[in-house]
Order: structure tokens, then sequence, then C-alpha cells
């Protein structure tokens, strides 16, 4: 669902124990992070030798940005429709807003709720599962570990979108018996979403954890703490940062989840934001061009602020493996 | 491990520490956690007790035991002392085996069966639905008022159909293929004519809803049995809101395992998972039924001559898609991190945060504004380059529309990850190929471009794996299409999971066995490329 995770990553950029990619000195290490280096010479001289840098990547920067820059203007356009749309609002205004939320065929805030119940709750479930299995396997001993850690990342080669047919007709049966989990109901989607709960990220949480060392949880047994004990107040707290890493990979990750959202909710109140708004613009790609695009827009904040704002920690897990 | 962390470990352990001593912690467990504890172990329990009543009503007697065997593991698990890896692994291990690797085993089960369009059901319940469809109206009997629904929570598109009828006398009925039952009147809420306008348990259709399922219920009948289990009648619909009881002309012979239409006195054999007339002339019965098939799904891409070469098609295009895709990709993103990779460049985290933009959306969002953006007629692109291109019809435009959006979509993170990679390639070696006399090209591509291949060269096997099932930007952007050639089944731009998609859920005559079979087919080719680049990292050494 969210990305397949390439475990093999050790040689570069990948968020080690100290949380961040801070070296011995303090400075930052050039690892993941380059872009703070204090240059010392002067201004003039450094740009004639560089002008040519910035003309370049201020083209690429026309590359990545026309498409944004058309979702925006084509947002706040108010001749809504995709043959009036352009790079520049031909009537700047907010039409397209308030017909999005005042559709009653399209329930964008009921989209926009649902998308956060489930990707919350899911994302918070691949935390907790995530970091119980790992200390499972990074700090108790036990007969089969080797065996169930190769085997949980065995599994996770098969993403669960690949077996959306069996999803379907199991959950449409299951649906028959208990209502409350079957097709077109968020907790149906939810169970799904659960099932690479714990195996998705135990490569990086495993690793991570490893990275603890183990004398700390060693002296708390001693003093009498029990493994849940050990677990709670002494390894979580250090698992912090790859606990960020992983919640935000996830949550982004199930944010643009369509194929199985698609499949199981067919019921625009059941709906989350990629299926209500791919419907809307397969309603009418012309007509509806404006309302999808303001829609749209709104969906993509929240993602964007994470990326935006965490950068450093995304960096991290995206050189660790994480493809989207 | 630098000293940072043990600057974190000095604190955490004066955390422990306040005082210098050894911190007693109490051999007791703190009541609050006891009580939380055992609240959550009850907690699950009251859910899988509720599970299993809802499964027992059902019937279903393999799952309840199912339900009670995962009651019994939780108490086994955490109410006891014992087993305490299984205590942090049972919830995530319990979801990983229901929802992965049960899918998993299904799909490859579904895959050696014929289930699909017109083998949905079980042989028995196809009987069933022969027989009541075959009911002729008894002059003089009664009519029932009727409505069409299908159980709450199932898809009106798709759940099992069911009658919900009202009798003369004004009882309440739900029928199903499984037979007639009464219906509580207390969950019944109904018109003036006595018909069910709605009922507990039940989602009832639109006649919209109706006329879109008019095929199934061309099929759909509800047998009638008497006290023995024997079939005597039927109960079929008139029109939207009612229906009539009468007796059925095609009756099944359990001995023969033969079907008799009593009117014309054709006999029905059971064959490839159908009734066929025994002189071999005439239309099978609509109604067949699931059944094995080995192997027949797989043999028939090789046999049958039109699904091979299409099939070869989409097999060529997919893996020209994720390849090309790649390196396309890492070359224009290794390109653009080492045109930054200059100290004296400012502005470098600006232009970072603007070039992960494209990466940051959601792929719904970038997908379909691409989808509008290549429009033929409206479409940003045309206008603003002054083009006529068919992007959405001509099959090779389609393609090339497929290819720069996946390039924009993915250069973002090739250039991230080459920025991290490039700064960890020490300076002395560029030194000193420049001392040797090395121009700027060739250092890049005899001395960068290799170190950068060997720290990037996992991520690439796991980004081609997932360009190779990237189902959202092919279904947002062209949904597989342009179809050529007159058939509506083998898109242009299909990838194998598209296909799959189309095949099992994207049409009227859905045909999961075929689609599964691909999705296993897909398994094995991402278990080959996994292979591989396992054996090229040597990645699972590591695992102790």
């Amino acid at each position: 669902m969210t990305s397949p995770q390439d475990p093999t990553n050790t040689t570069m950029g990948a968020v080690d124990a100290h949380g961040s990619d801070k070296a011995r000195d303090g400075r930052l290490d050039t690892k993941a992070s380059d872009v703070y280096t204090v240059t010392t010479k002067s201004r003039r001289t450094s740009f004639r030798a560089v002008w040519w840098r910035h003309a370049l990547a201020l083209l690429c920067l026309a590359f990545a940005l026309f498409p944004i820059i058309f979702i925006v203007s084509s947002a706040f356009n108010n001749a809504g429709t995709l043959s009036t749309s352009g790079l520049l609002p031909t009537r700047p205004g907010l039409d397209n807003f308030n017909d999005l939320f005042n559709d009653g065929a399209r329930p964008y805030w009921a989209w926009y709720r649902n998308s956060l119940i489930i990707c919350g709750v899911a994302t918070l479930a691949t935390l907790v599962l995530g970091a119980a299995a790992a200390y499972a396997f990074s700090r108790l001993r036990w007969t089969g570990r080797r065996f169930g850690l190769l085997f949980i990342l065995l599994v996770q080669m098969f993403p669960a979108m690949l077996a959306f047919i069996a999803l379907y007709i199991t959950f449409a049966n299951v649906g028959e018996i208990i209502p409350q989990i079957g097709l077109n109901t968020l907790w149906g989607l939810l169970l799904v979403y659960l099932g690479g709960a714990m195996g998705s990220n135990i490569w990086l949480f495993k690793g991570y954890f490893d990275t603890i060392p183990r004398e700390l949880d060693e002296a708390a047994k001693i003093d009498g703490a029990s493994h849940a004990r050990v677990f709670l107040t002494i390894i979580l707290p250090l698992v912090r940062p790859i606990l960020a890493t992983v919640g935000i990979l996830a949550f982004v990750g199930l944010w643009g989840e369509f194929l199985l959202a698609s499949i199981f909710l067919t019921q625009a109140e059941t709906q989350t934001l990629a299926v209500g708004l791919y419907n809307t613009r397969e309603a009418n790609q012309n007509e509806y061009f404006g309302q999808f695009v303001a829609g749209a827009l709104l969906a993509s904040l929240p993602v964007v602020l994470v990326y935006l704002s965490l950068q450093r920690l995304l960096i991290g897990g995206m050189t660790a493996g994480s493809v989207k | 491990m630098s000293d940072t962390t043990s600057r974190e470990v000095d604190a955490a352990i004066d955390n422990l520490e306040p005082s210098g001593e050894h911190l007693k912690f109490s051999s007791r467990t703190p009541l609050w956690v006891q009580i939380v504890k055992w609240g959550l172990i009850l907690l699950s329990l009251v859910v899988l007790g509720w599970m299993a009543q809802q499964i027992i009503e059902a019937g279903h007697w393999l799952m309840v035991s199912l339900v009670a065997f995962i009651g019994l593991c939780v108490l086994a698990v955490y109410a006891t002392k014992r087993a305490i890896p299984a205590k942090y692994l049972f919830p995530g291990v319990l979801l990983m085996l229901l929802l992965q690797i049960w899918p998993l085993v299904y799909t490859v089960q579904i895959s050696f069966t014929n289930f699909g369009d017109g083998h949905i059901s079980s042989k028995e319940e196809a009987i069933a639905s022969i027989t009541a469809n075959s009911v002729r109206e008894v002059e003089g009997s009664s009519r029932y008022a009727l409505n069409i629904a299908v159980p709450e929570g199932t898809d009106v598109a798709t759940g099992d159909l069911a009658y919900l009828l009202t009798d003369a006398e004004g009882a309440y009925y739900v029928g199903n293929l499984d037979g007639l039952e009464e219906l509580p009147a207390d969950g019944v809420e109904a018109g003036p004519t006595g018909r069910i306008t709605s009922a507990e348990g039940w989602t009832t259709l639109t006649p919209q809803e109706v006329n879109e399922r008019s095929d199934d219920l061309a099929d759909f009948g509800v047998p009638v049995f008497d006290d023995a289990g024997e079939q005597t009648a039927g109960i079929r619909q008139v029109g939207l809101s009612e229906a009539f009881i009468g007796t059925p002309t095609k009756v099944y012979d359990e001995a023969a395992d033969t079907i008799t239409d009593t009117v014309t006195g054709t006999v029905y054999v059971a064959e490839d998972a159908n009734f066929v007339p025994e002189s071999g002339e005439g239309a099978a019965l609509p109604q067949g039924w699931r059944e094995f098939v080995g192997f027949e799904n797989y043999t028939s891409a090789f046999t049958n001559a039109t699904l091979r070469e299409g099939l070869t098609k989409v097999f060529v295009w997919n893996v020209f898609f994720a390849a090309f895709t790649v390196f396309a990709t890492f070359i224009l993103g290794m390109a653009i991190a080492i045109l930054m990779n200059d100290d004296r460049l400012k502005g470098k985290g600006i232009y970072r945060s603007l070039l992960i933009l494209p990466y940051a959306l959601p792929i719904y969002v970038t997908a379909l504004v691409w989808a509008s953006m290549f429009n033929p007629d409206f479409g940003l692109i045309n206008n603003l380059f002054g083009l006529d291109i068919n992007w959405t019809g001509n099959a090779w435009w389609a393609r090339a529309s497929v290819l720069i959006t996946n390039l924009w979509l993915g250069f973002p993170y090739w250039f991230i990850v080459c920025t991290g990679a490039l700064q960890a390639i020490p300076s002395d070696v560029k030194e000193a190929a420049q001392i040797d006399g090395a121009g700027a090209f060739t250092t890049i591509r005899r001395v960068i471009m290799p170190l950068l291949l060997v720290a990037v060269g996992p991520l690439m096997i796991a980004s081609f794996a997932f360009n190779f099932n990237n189902f959202s930007l092919i279904w947002l952007l062209t949904e597989g299409g342009p179809f050529v050639g007159g058939q509506s089944s083998i898109g242009s731009t299909d990838l194998l999971i598209s296909l799959a998609y189309r095949l099992a859920l994207g049409g009227a005559t859905p045909s999961f066995g075929f689609a599964s079979a691909i999705s296993v087919i897909i398994f094995f080719l991402v278990a080959i490329v996994s292979y591989f680049g396992f054996r090229q990292t040597a990645a699972l050494e590591d695992v102790n």
C-alpha cells in the first residue's frame, strides 16, 4: 500500500539512532542534508561562477512547478471549466470552493473526514504494532525469531493491492454476516490497511531499535523493571525519531491510496478523498474541473505541509527505501 | 555511534537515577495498569463474542470456531505471564495472517477456478436458481407485494439479491436463493399496498439500481421448500412491485445429475460447470457454477491466440514502462543533484523544497490533473505549446503522456536520494580524478556515476518493482486506454495489474479466476526481481 520497503540500505542517509543527521561535532552531517553549508566567498564572485547553475535550476523548477501553478490558478478561477483554465486565472475568485462545499451529491467534508479517520487510525496502529514487533525482534530472544523476521519481510514483497480480488470477495462475504466491517464501510477498508501495519516498516524499526544500547534495558531489568516497563518507559522515548519518520511515511502513503479504496468504497458518504475526487472529475471532465481542482488543492494541503515542515525526517525515510 | 547518542543515553540514565542511586522499580504492577490491561482483554473478548454471535446467526460454523480460537489465543497470550514475545507480536501477526496471507492464499485458489460471470455461485445454488427461475404462475394463485434489496453493508451493485415480500394476509417475508424466511414485523416499514419500503438489515434498491441489475434479476428466483426439504414451488417477480408463486417447469434429477424441462422435454446434463442440452443442440442454461479448472486460466494465456498477443503487448509495455521510468527519473534527478551539488550555490534549500512538490502531492491529484492537461480538446499542453496531438486517442501518444507524467512524478525522489548519496562521496576521489586529467564530464561518468550506482542500486530495484505495479498512475491517467482494434478489454497503456483490475471489476462480465491468475503471475515476477535485488545486496546477511 504505502511502499515497498527496501531493507538493504545502510550506505547512506538513513535516519540513525541519534534521531537526526547531526554528526559528532554538532555540525549537520551532510549525508542526508547538505544545503546548510555556509559559503565564505564573497557574494559577487560566487554568483558569477554559479549563475548558469541557477539558470538550469530555474528551468527544472519551471518543469516541476507548471502543473502546480495550473492547479492553483484553476482552483481560483471562477470560470470553473477545463476549457477556460490556463496558467493564469481568467476570472479570479472563490466560486469553485463554493461549488465544492455546496454540492449535495458530493459530500466533500465527509470525504475529508473519512480520509483523516482512516489515515489517522491506520498510522497510529502502524506505530503501535510496528514498534511492539520491533521490540520483540530486537530485544527479546526466542526460538523462531530469525525465521519470523525473514518470513515477515518475505510477505511484504507482495503488496496487498495484488490480492485485491480476494480481498474484495472476502469482504463482500464478511459484510453479509457482519455488515459493520463489510464493503462500503470505513472499518472494512481500515482493516485491509492494517494487514501490513506490523510488517511494512519492520526493517526501519528494527534497524533503529538495534542501535539503542542494550545496557540501558539490562540495567533497568536488574533494577526490577518488567519487559513492558522497559518497552514503554525506556525504549519508546528513545525511538521517537523513527516513530515520527514511519508515522509520516505511513500517513502520506495512505493519504494517496486509490486502488483498494476505489474497490471498497462505492457510496459517496463513505468515500475517501482519492475516490471522491476521482468520481467528481469522472462525472464530467470539463464541467466539474474547477470543483475537482479546488478539492484537490485542499486535499493536498496536509501532505504538502508535512513534507515541507518535516523534510529532514522524510528524506531519511526516502533514502532508506520508501518509494511512492 | 556518535557522542550524541551517548549523550541521550546518559540523559536517559539520569532520568532513571534522579539521585544517583538505583531506582527501585516496584515489583508489583500498579493497580491502574492492571485495570487497563484486564479492561483491554475484556473488551477484545466482548468484540469477539459479538462477532461470534453474528456468525452463529448466519450459521458459518468454521468461522465461529476460528473466532473462538482467536479468543482463546487472546487469553493464553495476555492473561498469563508466559510467552512474552507473543504479547508484542500477537495483534500484528493476527492482522497479517488474516489480511495479508489469507488474501494471498485465496488469490491463488481463485486463480484455479472459473469464478466469474455466470459462475458465481455453488452448484446447489445454481440448481436452485434454475428451478426457481423456471416457475410459471398457476392460475388463480395470489400475488405478493415486492421490493428488491441486498443485505445491509453490501454493495447495491454486487450484493446478493433478495425479495422483500408481503403476502395477501400482510405477513412479511424475505426470500433469496436459500429459500423463504419470515421477517419480524417490528423492523419493517411498509407502504399502503403492503409493499415493504425499508427493513432492518436490508438495503432496498431504487428503481434505477434495480434497472442496473436487471441481468442478475432475470436469473433470480426464490425457491420454496416443503418440510422434507424438497423444492415444490418458486417465487418470481412481475414488474417492479409484484411477485407470484408458481410451480417450476425445470426439475432437477439428483440421481442422474440432470435437469429436465417439463414443457419442452429437453434434458440438460452437467458439463463444464454449466447445464447443456443432452442432444448437444441449443444454448446452455445461463446459471453455471464455480468449479476447479486446474491450470486452465494460466494455459489459456498461451493457447488462445488473441489473448496471447494482447498479453504479450501488455507485458512488453509493462517492463518497458517500469525500466524507462526508473532510468529517466534517475538520470534527470541525478543531473539536477549534480547541478546543485556546489557549495557556492545559494538558495538550495528553497530549490529543494520546491522541487520536492511533485513528489509530495498525492498521486490522485497529480495524475488526474495531468490527465486534464493532456485533454486533446481543452488541455493545457496542447493549448500552451500550440499542439494538436491526440494524447488520449492515439496509442503511442498516450504511452508518451504516461512516461512524461511519471518522469515528472519520479525525478524529485532521485534528486533527493542522489543529493544525499553525492555528499557521501569523498571529495578526494574527485580531486584525484582532476589531477589525473579527467574533465568534468569524464569525472561524472567514470567516477561519480559508478559510486552513486553502488549506493542507490537497491533503491532502483525497489523503484522498478513499485512502478511495475503502478496501478494508480495508469488508472487515474488513462484507465489503460486507448482501446484500439474494436475491443475494450486490453488497452494500449495497460499494465498487468490494471488489466487484472478491469477483468475482475471493470465490466459487466467479471472474470475473477483469470484476473487472479494474472495477479499470481505478477507475484512471481515481483519475486524474481526481489530475489535478484536481495542477491545483489546480500542484505539478509544482516539479520541476526
